[in-house]
């Protein structure tokens, strides 16, 4: 199963929070961050690599990254 | 330029900056400005409020052009990398007023995070008390971060928007350009100046913009932030930003010990005072309001130089919050705290706490 999390218009930490959490949740093997800057979009992979997740792609349309992740 | 992107955004990047930092740091101190304060991003503001007269405290009146630079420079790496991304919108009044007392906090300890590094690497055995408090500030600050406390999503906004910190910026330049320092006056047209004391104290113009420029440019690059490492370590047991902020304390120390201005010691340090309880609380209250705001008072700079019109408004609340502090009697000097330190720092804690426990809705 696969989950959103939009952190747009957010700044750190709250996007590798919101990451975290939904990590920590369970509820899904991928999710999909949705972030608008360069910083949010290094912290978030950072975060997730921590876990132990892979960041399987990262998209970049206009200002808006879509960050895949998926549990190993 | 995305080969030299990830070099700065990797472990190496944010010590590398640390590194710079804490190189540079010391020497301007060795080039002219005051003691532990190579870089203090609290009290160079301070010295740009009396600067433009709004407190008229005559020691600490001087346009920094560190600060000048930090905003630029990261303005420049902004533009290089593009990432100038213009917006705001994410509770602007209650970033000035935790601005304001971050300023309030940090002038009764006696510096910002960065001099807090820069005093202990110095030898002052006060600023043990000042990290001491500020991670004490960030960990309550991380708390709230954990119940759900933000202060909600920016917006996208119009480019000049963006501008106006760093346009601000290059009108204080062009003050100092215009009005420069007359050899033993205290004021130059629009401008005051110190004669004496630390605002009279500094490293040439060029010198001082130039490394500021630096600065502000790797930091940008890096994320560099003094709250954030330890926020980040605290949150999520995450070293990165926390091993730029060591590799600045153990740089500044080994440069500072070759050039002889490592003086070990509590009493008698420059511009410090020894009440321990308000060095701690001090910086206490400034940790609190930074990791309430997203950032140290550097990354703010950094942060409004990339176009981020709510870290300017930080900005400009702290430059406000000089002049509250030292018009009103709440910034400490050598002596000890002002006449009204004392119940500033407790009516800002009261205000942070009420603003952590009441901003703390869901993020549709």
């Amino acid at each position: 199963m696969s989950k959103t999390i939009d952190a747009r218009g957010l700044s750190c930490p709250h996007p590798v929070l919101m990451t975290l959490n939904g990590i920590k949740s369970g509820e899904a093997d991928e999710m999909i961050i949705l972030v608008d800057n360069e910083a949010s979009k290094e912290n978030v992979s950072r975060a997730a690599a921590s876990k132990g997740w892979a960041v399987t792609e990262i998209s970049k349309k206009e200002d808006l990254y879509h960050i895949a992740i998926k549990r190993r | 330029m995305k080969g030299i992107r990830n070099i700065f955004a990797g472990p190496w990047g944010i010590v590398g900056a640390g590194t710079v930092i804490g190189i540079l740091a010391p020497l301007l101190q060795q080039w002219g400005n005051p003691g532990n304060m190579g870089v203090c991003v609290a009290c160079f503001e301070r010295d740009i409020a009396g600067a433009l007269g709004l407190h008229r405290t005559e020691i600490v009146q001087y346009i920094r052009p560190e600060i000048i630079g930090f905003v630029l420079g990261s303005l420049i790496a902004a533009y290089m990398f593009n990432e100038f991304k213009p917006r705001l919108g994410s509770a602007p009044i209650v970033r000035f007023f935790l601005g304001i007392f971050a300023m309030i906090g940090a002038l009764v300890f006696l510096g910002c995070p960065w001099r807090a590094a820069l005093r202990l690497a110095g030898g002052d055995g006060n600023a043990i008390l000042g990290l001491g408090g500020l991670i004490f500030g960030v960990w309550i600050g991380t708390i709230f971060l954990k119940g759900g406390y933000n202060l909600g999503r920016t917006q996208r906004t119009h480019a000049a928007a963006g501008w106006m910190l760093p346009l601000f910026m290059i009108g204080l330049l062009l003050l100092l350009l215009v009005f420069p320092q007359i050899s033993g006056e205290g004021k130059d047209g629009v401008l005051f100046y110190s004669v004496k004391g630390p605002g009279s104290m500094h490293a040439p113009l060029a010198i001082s913009l130039a490394v500021g420029l630096l600065i502000g440019f790797i930091a940008q690059r890096s994320r560099f932030c003094t709250m954030g490492a330890i926020r980040d370590f605290v949150l999520f047991r995450q070293m990165h930003l926390l091993s730029g902020f060591i590799a600045l304390i153990v740089t500044a120390f080994v440069v500072n010990f070759i050039i002889g201005q490592f003086k070990p010691g509590f009493t008698g340090q420059p511009i410090a005072h020894t009440m321990h309880l308000w060095n701690f609380l001090g910086m206490a209250l400034s940790g609190l309001a930074f990791c309430l705001a997203g950032g140290c008072p550097g990354r703010q700079l950094f942060l409004a130089g990339e176009g981020d019109g709510d870290a300017a408004v930080f900005v400009i609340g702290m430059i406000v919050g000089a002049g509250i502090a030292h018009n009103f009697g709440l910034a400490s000097s050598g002596t000890g705290v002002g006449p009204y330190g004392i119940p500033a720092v407790i009516i800002g804690f009261a205000v942070c706490l009420f603003i952590g426990f009441t901003m703390r809705s869901k993020i549709a």
